[in-house]
């Protein structure tokens, strides 16, 4: 009974997270800024319904079960590198079209790229 | 229906409404990595959708598709990204 109420919980949790980031995916005003929002459901909302998975059916099987928890170590390895890939073609095309974009985060002055001597 | 019957179909049903809003960013989205996001969000929500139709059909079946859906979703979003910075994907 308790575990149905924790798996019911979860459940509603993670319904929630993805809700949330999609209307932040919908309602912030820039790019980068709404790159933040799938990060909910990225962490919150994949966490919980793995969590979810892994109670339910080991009450079910009367074992631990934790296949299901590899689908999130896989969501968790490669959001960073969409995340990354993303960041950086917006940025090169926010530079390109001369749009605004960012500050970089050290106040000191960007070294420029400059190519490696073989 | 009993508790996990009840939380299923309500976290399927929120489900539903988050794709449905991040496909409005889909096809308004101003530039093309807004769009980007926005399906790789769609992808990652249907990667739990197949999670919880798992409880809800008490089959494990659900996590191969589970599992593909997100390693789709991930192959695609880079290669529209490295699309993106570079105007090809294999150089």
């Amino acid at each position: 009974m308790i575990n149905d109420a924790l798996v019911a919980a979860l459940l509603l949790v993670s319904g929630a997270a993805a809700l949330i980031s999609s209307l932040g995916l919908l309602r912030l005003r820039d790019f980068f800024l709404r790159m933040h929002a799938p990060a909910i459901c990225y962490t919150l909302g994949s966490w919980s319904i793995g969590l979810a998975s892994v109670l339910y059916f080991s009450a079910g099987e009367k074992q631990l079960t934790l296949h299901v928890w590899l689908v999130v170590v896989i969501l968790a390895v490669t959001a960073p590198i969409t995340t990354v890939l993303l960041a950086r073609a917006a940025l090169f095309r926010s530079r390109q079209a001369g749009r605004a974009i960012p500050k970089p985060l050290l106040s000191a002055a960007p070294v420029p790229d400059k190519p490696l001597e073989e | 229906m009993t508790l996990i019957g009840f939380a299923v179909t309500t976290a399927l049903l929120l489900y539903s409404i988050a794709i449905c809003v991040a496909m409005v960013r889909l096809f308004r989205g101003p530039h093309a990595q807004d769009r980007i996001l926005a399906l790789d969000f769609i992808f990652l929500v249907a990667t739990l959708m197949m999670l919880a139709l798992a409880i809800r059909y008490d089959s494990s079946m659900y996590f191969e598709g589970a599992l593909l859906m997100a390693l789709f979703g991930f192959v695609s979003s880079a290669a529209m990204a490295k699309f993106l910075l570079r105007g090809e994907v294999i150089e």
